[in-house]
């Protein structure tokens, strides 16, 4: 219907164009008046047909506003209140609801970050898969749903014949992003908005995902709004790449010159980030920590999860334990603080056997074993100030009181790079990054040998994650403190970890030094994790899938 | 702090209603301008100068006995609430951070309580016990009490799995501090909500049963044993017995509304200053 | 469907324990006839009874029987229909419970019929008109009326509706052979006090539970296909929403049967709260065990059924991986 009245399509014309675009929210903040706040401020963009266009930024940067306005929509109280958004020639917030209704689903469809929330838990696949195209009138029935299938087989589905017939939850995540693919392909539009599309899915899956969704937009000659944080998997899909900060736009251009030679300021510091300077230390001869044989399983040994795990942190050094989700990686944390006593197996710290139980360790074991955690906001109590909570270890261990422990506190706060003006100041009143400065200085107030550091950068935006672990790295080499730091993201492995630890399935399938670690010839499940790990480099992902040995492990 | 003039219109009203009501039951005594069981005139009275309410089926004044009702229905269901809270967020903390078979009976025995609904227990529990106020407050606290442990323990289980409460243990810290430092701070704003639900239920529940002739026994009366005194009038088109109903509901309508006001502040609530 | 998939065995363990709960209940409602420290019979006749009489209700009431044999005693009575005798009116109370029982479930269903599509459509009222004036006084509106006792409720409909208008008639006399429109007539002002009553509560569950449906992604995602508000509801919010209304809805019915209970009183209908009251009174202890049980089964039986439908409405347990 709406086709109809298009132009002729310009293989080569402007497909997209946002003018000047203004996007504001009403915050409802408890207590305060609401206010509107801009989101979005005055971005400008053109995409030509078939063309992948990049959206890049932090949280916060307006990029899946910017991605939704496309369509018209605006999340949540968000209203676009400026601006023209010109799809094929039309400036579509003028055609009112029943326009946007048309162009929804037909001209440009969306696929979201979290597929297993977006499909309709009550409906089998395919009824969801085709309904935009039957809703247009695109296709009759059988037509979409054998254009569906098709898709199914070009995104790699396994069994795509039956697939559709499946209800969500009987799909995997991976899976059910690859459906959502097809889901937006199958109403054949001229444009797709892909929002985070493989954010949530581990390291192995993501490439596989982002592989299918790459060839699927070429194969289409669709044209894609590819919205990410994460400048590494934006550089394997997109022609054009737009850097984005707080709603405004820093910077435009071909994707190999984002990367390659970025002319602002802050996407210098985006491409650059992990580049961290960090020479690898020899292990000392006997190790600070030592964890040998342990096995660990939840519900009374019913669930094993963890088998025959040996690992070893050496002072002053940091031991990097990597894995997906699932790998065991934050039980083998629990193990050691105590949390969860293993079934099998020995603990060695300091030259003294642990005992299994935390109620059985004595306050020593307790200090000099410390631990961050990756949500800081949860790991520091409320209703305590920065001084109480820094402040708390102190008295605990060393009895400090008054104005001496008042005085140390301060001295903590200026190691993590926070003057003395936070120490009654409480935690929501904190930034992400400053949250979990503090977490750090509870961890030091201890005065530990051996820090845990639980995916400490993993919830923190990319720049602020990178100045969390140059204080770290700082900090060991002040107070000489060991680090065993779990992580999922191999680019943080790299930048500081002196001894790698690789998790898969509940064991250690490699472990040693770095360079041994990172040394081929690797095992198999080494090999697809480092394979998968996008690197900022054109042209990169078709080299992975090429190499690639093992089958993704979750799917 | 608390900032004044962020306290909502309605939150207003019910605390001043509440504050209204609490002072005419402490001094009851004092300004009745007559007595309790004192008979001053003839039945059913209408409002005049002498008698601003009138008066009762028995000829009493019924401001009097208003203010004598308010002083009963408040005691008996503050003392049901206090016990009720005592008993129900004691064991519902304890539950919570124990763990374990202490927790498992005791949800157990509550989800037993709470499969009948309060009334109908109340009643057959009331069917042998003595009739005075001690029974009430007793029956009432405790049948009450399952719901605070319900909402306790729920709210410190939650808490009690986040990373601060880990560290803390983490750190060696007894069952104390954790308790009260630690996971006390963080539920109170719930609970203190909570706390105006139960007295609000309390005051229905007791009214109810005075009403049905279970509670309160005469000569001293609440304000729902005087609306079953002054139910008759009704048919006659006598009023008298919707005035100590209405009191019942302002009471109820303006702690709701402080409860209410007490609930959104928690849920907007992020920690920090207050 | 098969006889051994996960959604039968999760329905059959649910009623299965509701079964077992229905008989803690009974257990619970028998002991708690028998807290009393002392003697029951001496309570109950009061101090001025001579030792004979008291004796002789001793005999009656089995009080020389440990109390486990008479709780076993009583039970197999319960199982078998036989609730035992009244000991005031000496009769038998299964017979005398009977039409009372059904004038309750006449009043009770009446009350649901206004009650449900009006609390449904008042919710869905209040989701589609979020955060305005309507919605607004939908929840003040709730505020107050969870707030307000029944008898307020009763006394006002019987001033105005009754005494004033003469619409109706204040007490509601019904009686064997009663012609049906008379006994509409005679219950509407106990419905509509029992409706208030449970309307407020379960309209804003409604609410939440469509609300909590509509602010699902799944939803956004309906809309990015370009589907009308209509067919939004219609395909993708109705099919979710569904279990979680049926479940309001049963949780405020089992709320309702125990409102019968003063409402009952207020407007003098003979249905099954009034005699458990009257019992309560006279101390009566086999009928209020009986009339209690009757009421603790209606009401875990409504639970059961609103735990069902939220099983046979989640998708993930009629269509296991």
């Amino acid at each position: 219907m709406a086709k109809v009245q298009m132009p002729p399509r310009r293989e080569m014309g402007v497909l997209l164009e946002i003018r000047n675009l203004k996007v504001e929210a009403t915050v409802y903040s408890p207590g305060e008046n609401p206010r509107d706040v801009t989101i979005v401020d005055g971005v400008s963009l053109a995409l030509k047909r078939g063309k992948v266009l990049g959206l890049i930024g932090e949280s916060g940067a307006g990029k899946s506003t910017i991605g939704l306005s496309s369509m018209g929509y605006g999340r949540g109280g968000v209203r676009i209140t400026g601006g023209e958004v010109l799809l094929n020639g039309r400036d579509i917030l003028k055609g009112g609801v029943q326009g946007l209704r048309r162009v929804r689903g037909s001209e440009v469809c969306y696929v979201a970050q979290s597929a297993a929330a977006a499909f309709n838990p009550a409906h089998r696949l395919m009824g969801q898969v085709v309904e935009a195209a039957l809703l247009h009138g695109t296709a009759t029935k059988a037509e979409a749903e054998k254009r569906a299938v098709a898709l199914f087989t070009k995104l790699r589905l396994p069994d795509p014949k039956s697939i559709g017939y499946r209800y969500p939850h009987q799909v995997s995540g991976g899976q059910l992003q690859r459906v959502m693919t097809a889901m937006a392909l199958c109403s054949e539009p001229d444009l797709i908005v892909f929002d985070e599309p493989t954010t949530a899915l581990d390291v192995t899956t993501q490439i596989e995902v982002l592989a299918a969704i790459k060839d699927a937009i070429r194969d289409n000659g669709v044209a894609a709004l590819y919205i990410t944080h994460d400048l590494a998997v934006v550089t394997q899909v997109s022609d054009e790449i737009i850097v984005l900060r707080d709603g405004k736009m820093v910077e435009h251009g071909e994707t190999r010159q984002i990367i390659e030679a970025p002319r602002m300021d802050y996407t210098k510091a985006l491409v650059s980030v992990r580049s961290i300077e960090h020479e690898e230390k020899e292990p000392t001869p006997k190790p600070l920590l030592s964890v040998r044989n342990v096995t660990a399983a939840y519900g009374g040994g019913a669930v094993k999860v963890l088998q025959d795990v040996s690992v070893d942190v050496h002072s002053g050094q940091t031991l990097a334990v990597v894995g997906e989700s699932g790998s065991g990686k934050s039980t083998l944390a629990r193990v050691i603080t105590g949390l969860l006593p293993p079934i099998a197996g020995s603990i060695t710290f300091a030259s003294r056997t642990l005992a299994r139980r935390l109620a059985d360790r004595s306050r020593d074991d307790l200090r000099e074993l410390q631990m961050i955690y990756q949500m800081a906001d949860v790991a520091m109590n409320p209703r305590q100030t920065v001084g109480t909570i820094i402040g708390r270890p102190l008295e605990f261990y060393f009895g400090m009181r008054g104005r001496e422990r008042d005085k140390r506190v301060a001295e903590l706060l200026d190691e993590i790079e926070m003057g003395k003006g936070f120490i009654d100041r409480y935690p929501a009143e904190l930034s992400g990054g400053q949250k979990q400065r503090v977490c750090i200085a509870r961890a030091l107030a201890a005065k530990p040998k051996l820090i845990i550091c639980d995916e400490v950068t993993s919830a923190l935006d990319p720049l602020v994650a990178d100045g969390i672990l140059k204080l770290l790295l700082r900090l060991q080499k002040i107070e000489d403190v060991g680090y065993l730091f779990i992580t999922h993201d191999l680019a943080t492995v790299k930048a500081i970890a002196d001894s790698i630890a690789v998790m898969y399935r509940g064991e250690v399938v490699r472990h040693g030094s770095k360079t041994q670690v990172l040394t081929p010839p690797f095992d198999a499940y080494t090999d697809l994790l480092l394979s998968s790990v996008p690197e900022m480099e054109v042209g990169w992902l078709e080299s992975a899938i090429k190499g690639r040995r093992m089958e993704s492990a979750g799917n | 702090m608390l900032n004044f003039k962020r306290i909502p219109l309605g939150a207003w009203i019910g605390l001043i209603l509440t504050g209204l009501l609490m002072i005419c039951a402490l001094l009851a005594p004092w300004i009745a301008p007559y007595g309790n069981g004192e008979i001053v005139g003839d039945v059913w009275e209408p409002m005049s100068w002498t008698h601003w309410l009138g008066t009762d089926n028995l000829g009493r004044d019924l401001l009097s006995r208003m203010l004598y009702g308010a002083r009963i229905t408040i005691f008996i269901s503050a003392m049901a609430t206090a016990l009720s809270f005592s008993l129900g967020a004691m064991l519902g903390f304890m539950a919570a951070v124990v763990g374990g078979l202490l927790d498992m009976l005791m949800s157990r025995i509550v989800d037993l309580l709470m499969a009948i609904p309060t009334l109908i227990f109340g009643l057959v529990v009331l069917s042998v016990l003595p009739a005075n106020n001690l029974t009430l407050i007793l029956v009432m606290g405790i049948l009450s009490s399952t719901r605070v442990y319900r909402l306790s323990s729920a709210v410190a289980a939650d808490i009690n799995a986040m990373d601060f409460v880990e560290a803390a243990r983490l750190r060696g810290e007894r069952l104390g501090w954790i308790i009260f430092r630690e996971i006390l701070p963080n539920a109170l704003s719930p609970l203190v909500a909570e706390l105006g639900l139960r007295f609000i239920f309390s005051v229905l529940f007791l009214s109810a049963l005075s009403y049905l002739g279970l509670g309160v026994q005469p000569p001293e009366a609440d304000w729902g044993g005087m609306v079953m005194e002054n139910k008759d009038g009704i048919v006659f088109g006598i009023p008298a017995a919707l005035i100590p109903a209405a009191a019942i509901a302002a009471l109820a309508i303006s702690v709701n509304l402080v409860a209410d006001w007490v609930l959104t502040r928690t849920t907007s609530f992020k920690g920090g200053r207050d | 469907m098969l006889v051994n998939s996960p959604l039968v065995r999760l329905i059959a363990q649910r009623v299965g324990l509701g079964i077992l709960l229905l008989f803690a209940v009974s257990g619970l409602i028998f002991a708690g006839t028998q807290i009393l420290p002392g003697d029951v019979a001496q309570s109950i006749l009061g101090q001025a009874a001579t030792p004979e009489a008291v004796a002789n209700l001793r005999r009656e009431l089995g009080l020389n029987d440990p109390a486990i044999v008479r709780y076993f005693q009583w039970l197999g009575g319960v199982i078998t229909g036989d609730l035992g005798t009244a000991l005031t009116t000496r009769q038998e109370i299964t017979v005398t419970l009977m039409p009372r029982l059904w004038n309750t479930l006449f009043l009770a269903f009446w009350a649901a019929v206004v009650s449900i599509p009006l609390a449904i459509m008042l919710g869905l009222l209040a989701v589609r008109y979020r955060n305005g004036p309507i919605d607004k006084a939908i929840s003040g509106f709730a505020l107050a009326s969870i707030s307000l006792p029944e008898f307020f409720i009763g006394y006002l409909l019987i001033l105005f509706l009754a005494v004033k208008l003469q619409w109706f008639p204040s007490i509601s006399t019904v009686y064997d052979g009663i012609p049906f429109v008379e006994k509409l007539k005679a219950i509407v002002l106990p419905v509509i006090a029992l409706v208030l009553s449970v309307l407020a509560h379960m309209m804003r569950m409604t609410r939440a539970a469509i609300l909590n449906v509509m602010q699902s992604a799944y939803i956004e995602t309906a809309e990015l296909k370009g589907l009308s508000a209509l067919d939004i509801i219609r395909k993708h919010a109705f099919p979710n929403a569904i279990a979680p209304i049926i479940n309001v809805v049963m949780l405020n019915m089992a709320y309702l049967v125990v409102g019968v209970v003063v409402v009952e009183v207020i407007f003098v209908y003979p249905g099954m709260g009034q005699y458990l009251v009257d019992h309560v009174v006279k101390r009566d202890v086999p009928v209020v065990q009986a009339v209690g049980l009757i009421f603790a089964a209606v009401y875990i039986g409504l639970n059961i059924v609103a735990d069902v439908a939220a099983i046979l409405a989640n998708p993930r347990l009629r269509h296991p991986k």
